[in-house]
């Protein structure tokens, strides 16, 4: 029986950057959202600002899978650079919709795939007089085609439109009229819907379409964080952006018109994490968001605050890496710089966001681990989660949450103390000492920050045995972090496998995919999501439960596996890696594949490698 | 370098207006060589804090790396310090600022510290006009690290190895004029009377004061030859005016010659008087103390003195209008928007 298409394919429309398209895109998927259908859009878009192809690709799926699926079902070409490679992309039985006011050359038939051609631009051109407006509206053309052929509700589009324009009556029409030509033509030319199309379904519940940059910006104002410092990079700027936007609107005091906050575009990276150190050094909670590269300028810096224990929050939007790498394109692979960030021995406490709803409340958790555990916390997203509307639950503050600034004296305190403050003195036994913050006490409690070796009253000191001293506590404290740093989360199945997969931020969504494909394979595996470093318990009692366990995640060395072997002492044989690095986010298929290989199949010996003796297939299948 | 330190302090040492004596402004034993420029810099500190009656935990110290950047723990005991990495006060003053814009900002750097490795931070601390009072401890060379020369050592002045330096100087004082600082002086370590009105005017000036202080290193640049020696300064120094500075509330004592006497007031009521100006010069005027710099550098004088202010200028917090609380006092009620706000914000991403 051939698969059903009703909601359940890949579209994608290519065009080119800096025409306007991505504002038609987005309706058409948040469209489909408003339709109770799970939708999940990317864009793929080059390091330039206008004239180069770009992408967007948007996944429709009935049972939620919100990753990236190979195979593009319908192709949707308005970009005559990109066409002949648009063209092989489309699978075959596919649909090859484009603008048809050029001939298609000959060599770009297939016979394999059906060609919907739409004289899109030449219909804008004896329509619409303004050639920007043309240019424009020629998009929602395309839009309107869309929803004649894929079974589109009108009323939606037409909805999420009003919304848009609010109050221009004008171009509401103009945009209605565009789509209506696109709906008329395809009613006068085609059959239609394609077999590919949508249907209303009651499944997206009361989630929201959320970049994960923004849903960081809007977590640090939530957060109460008052100060950002940052230097433009992709794909952080948005975040920063985000940041700025919503702190304008939620930030401003009524009465005085004064901001309750400050935003400084730093000189670089080094100058961005120094004003951060500053400012939470001085008890406000202060932030930056950055990627590899400014990591990479910023560590220096990392080792002061973590030697020097300031808290410090830094959001890494990964990119492909190294280098430059690839600017516009999504990795997992800062996890071993950020993990170690700067010279001597550090360790640096990381958050994996895997979901808008997340990358907001673990903003919030980073500002109370930083200030709780004074020292810097890096919460690692990437370009995947930060750039793309990513479907998700809804955010969720709760009013009776306190903001834990940890171990901070008051004047009061101060007063009432008979003994001399040692800013680094072990008073609780945690590891975690007591600081004060500049400008509290006329004389007591005032101290000397530095990056050199000091006792446990801050006093320089070159003493061997004074070093080690905090250098152990450092350690204390550090296993005092696992129990304050959020528990992996696990997806399981009723009865326990032999196998297990880990991964973490947004490997998440192809891997939980790839339990059920491989499920319907006969493999059980069971699965768990690590949402912090350090590792907590739990972390290594899962590995420990299972005889081999697949690590998925998106860079080439195998980072997160080197981190678990180095830091839970694992026999790294145990542990398989299954690795994308491309530049695209993972997808079900390629980790199904390579574990399916690896567990059961020799079809490709390359799949195979760290085998660890013959496969059991009665563990497998069980 | 000074092991012992008198403990006994005479008990009727004068006290300022708060009732402290000088002793309660005074730092850590310094750790610097014996007659090292920068010691009496922080002596001029502690004397200036002094004499203002600052409230020493109302102050807080920064500074890079270098011989000069660890004079923060020769002054000021009872405030808070921060020794933060090579080059990069600028920013961390410029946070600690941003949190908490009550608090009045020391920062010190080396030559090497602000004119090489942060100079980059210190460019943009004066685009940013950062509330501080920036001083350079400026000895031609890196003291820290035995005697290398600085980007601020002038060409052919020669260090102690003998070795001439080959690139042109750096002069900060130029670069800070070019750069629309709303402060600029120069002095010397050597030159206490001259020093220390001018550290008292640039903590009441609201913005940032650059005070690029010559301050020789007696062990690696002070031989002859060395443009940054103590002798060769001596020889060569020249004043834009003799400095008096008049705290708010403070009675003028002084006659002041209208000729060539200038007064300038600063916004928090207090008042810089500069006599014996020299000839064509206007210490609020960019172009005139341009002129003034170059003519000195012509004749191979070293200008010292309050060299250009602007009392007027907008600081880092007015020009980003953030609110007169400081940041770090702001409790959740004001910066949490609460879960009725994220609701809407919600229904908006549907
Ligand atoms: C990143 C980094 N590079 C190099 C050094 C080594 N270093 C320490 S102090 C210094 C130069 C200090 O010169 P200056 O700022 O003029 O201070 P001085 O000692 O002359 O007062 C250098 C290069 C360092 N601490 N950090
Ligand atoms: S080396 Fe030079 S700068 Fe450093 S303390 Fe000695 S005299 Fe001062
Ligand atoms: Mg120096």
């Amino acid at each position: 029986m051939p698969q059903s298409k009703v909601n359940d394919f890949v579209i994608r429309f290519a065009n080119v950057n800096g025409t306007g398209s991505a504002s038609a895109n987005d309706m058409f998927a948040k469209a489909i959202f408003r339709m109770g259908i799970p939708v999940s859009p990317k864009n793929i878009f080059p390091s330039n600002i206008q004239g180069l192809p770009t992408w967007y690709e948007v996944r429709v799926s009935e049972k939620g899978y919100l990753g990236r699926r190979e195979g593009v079902d319908i192709m949707l070409s308005v970009n005559p650079q990109s066409m002949p490679k648009d063209i092989t992309n489309v699978k075959p039985g596919g649909y090859f919709l484009y603008d048809s006011t050029k001939e298609l050359y000959k060599d770009f038939i297939r016979d394999d795939i059906h060609y919907i051609g739409i004289p899109m631009m030449q219909m804008c051109m004896d329509k619409f007089a303004d050639p920007r407006q043309r240019q424009l509206l020629k998009n929602m053309v395309y839009v309107g085609a869309l929803s004649a052929l894929l079974d589109i509700e009108l009323e939606v589009l037409h909805g999420i439109i009003q919304q848009k324009f609010k109050g221009k009556e004008k171009l509401i029409t103009a945009n209605y009229e565009a789509m209506d030509m696109g709906i008329q033509y395809v009613h006068a030319n085609f059959k239609y819907p394609l077999e590919h199309r949508v249907e209303r379904r009651d499944k997206v519940k009361d989630w929201i379409m959320m970049d994960g940059n923004s849903a960081c910006g809007l977590g640090a104002v939530y957060a109460g964080a008052t100060v950002l410092a940052w230097y433009p990079i992709t794909p952080s700027t948005s975040l920063a952006d985000a940041f700025g936007k919503y702190a304008k609107k939620l930030r401003v005091d009524p009465e005085t018109g004064r901001n309750n906050f400050a935003i400084v575009q730093a000189e670089d990276e080094l100058a961005a994490i120094g004003v951060v150190i500053g400012a939470n050094w001085n008890g406000a909670r202060s932030f930056t968001a950055t990627s590899g590269p400014g990591v990479s300028l910023m560590s220096e810096f990392l080792g002061l605050a973590y030697f020097a224990e300031i808290p410090t929050v830094l959001v890494d939007v990964q990119r492909g890496g190294p280098s430059t790498g690839m600017p516009t394109r999504t990795q997992q692979s800062d996890i071993l710089l950020a993990a170690y960030a700067s010279h001597g021995d550090t360790k640096q406490v990381l958050l994996f966001p895997s979901t808008p709803a997340e990358c907001f409340s673990m903003m919030a958790d980073a500002f109370d681990l930083a200030e709780r555990l004074q020292t810097p916390v890096l919460v690692m997203t990437d370009l995947d989660l930060g750039m793309n509307e990513n479907m998700s639950p809804p955010l969720v503050w709760d009013d009776r949450r306190v903001y834990d600034r940890g171990k901070v004296l008051t004047s009061e305190e101060l007063e009432a103390s008979a003994e001399r403050f040692g800013r680094y003195l072990d008073v609780d036994g945690d590891g975690i000492t007591y600081r004060t913050i500049p400008g509290t006490h006329p004389t007591k409690g005032s101290f000397f920050t530095r990056g050199t070796s000091r006792d446990e009253y801050a006093v320089y000191t070159e003493e061997g045995p004074a070093y080690v001293r905090n250098m152990d506590r450092l350690v204390k404290k550090w296993e005092t972090a696992k129990q304050y740093v959020p528990g992996p989360e696990f997806y399981q199945k009723e009865k326990q496998s032999a196998f297990g997969m880990l991964f973490f931020g947004t490997t998440t969504y192809a891997a939980i995919e790839a339990q059920d494909l491989l499920a319907e394979q006969g493999i059980t595996l069971d699965a768990m999501r690590v949402k912090a470093f350090p590792f907590n318990d739990e972390v290594q009692k899962f590995i420990d439960a299972h005889q081999r366990v697949f690590v998925v995640e998106q860079n080439r060395d195998a980072q997160f596996k080197s981190l678990l072997v180095n830091e839970l002492g694992i026999n790294p044989t145990k542990l398989t890696s299954i690795l994308n690095y491309d530049g695209f986010p993972i997808t079900a298929d390629v980790i199904r594949q390579k574990i399916f290989q690896s567990l059961v199949g020799k079809l490709n010996p390359a799949f195979a490698e760290h085998e660890v003796g013959e496969p059991n297939l009665s563990e497998v299948s069980e | 370098m000074t092991f012992v330190r008198p403990t006994f302090r005479h008990p009727d040492a004068p006290k300022n207006a708060l009732g402290y004596t000088k002793k309660f402004y005074e730092g850590a034993l310094s750790t610097l060589c014996a007659g090292c420029g920068h010691d009496s810099v922080s002596g001029a500190i502690i004397q200036s804090c002094f004499e203002m009656a600052v409230e020493p935990h109302r102050v807080a110290k920064l500074s890079g790396i270098g011989c000069s950047s660890k004079t923060p723990t020769y002054f000021l005991a009872n405030s808070h310090g921060f020794n933060s990495v090579h080059g990069r006060m600028p920013s961390v003053a410029t946070g600690a600022y941003l949190a908490n814009r009550d608090l009045m900002y020391i920062g010190v750097s080396g030559d090497g510290d602000s004119a090489s490795i942060g100079m980059g931070q210190f460019v943009h601390a004066i685009r940013r006009n950062l509330n501080i009072t920036y001083i350079i401890m400026n000895n031609g060379c890196y003291g820290l690290t035995k005697g290398q020369d600085s980007a601020t050592a002038d060409v052919g002045s020669i260090n102690k190895s003998g070795a001439a330096n080959m690139y042109n100087a750096i002069d900060m004082v130029g670069l800070a004029l070019e750069l629309g600082a709303s402060f600029i002086a120069r002095s010397f370590s050597g030159d206490k009377e001259q020093l220390i009105p001018l550290i008292k005017a640039a903590m009441s000036h609201p913005g940032f004061a650059l005070i690029d202080v010559v301050s020789p290193c007696v062990t690696f640049n002070n031989n002859v030859g060395s443009t940054k020696s103590y002798d060769y300064t001596r020889e060569h120094i020249e004043a834009t005016a003799a400095l008096d500075f008049v705290p708010i509330m403070e009675e003028i004592t002084t006659e002041y010659n209208e000729g060539d006497s200038v007064a300038v007031q600063l916004h928090d009521g207090s008042t810089i008087y500069l006599n014996k100006l020299a000839k064509d010069f206007n210490p609020r005027d960019r172009h005139s103390a341009v002129n003034k710099l170059y003519e000195a550098k012509a004749s191979g004088e070293i200008l010292t003195g309050l060299i250009y202010i602007d009392p007027d200028g907008r600081d880092l917090h007015s020009i980003l209008h953030t609110s007169t609380t400081p940041l770090n006092a702001l409790e959740k009620a004001v910066l949490c928007p609460g879960s009725m706000v994220l609701d809407g914000i919600n229904a908006g991403l549907r």
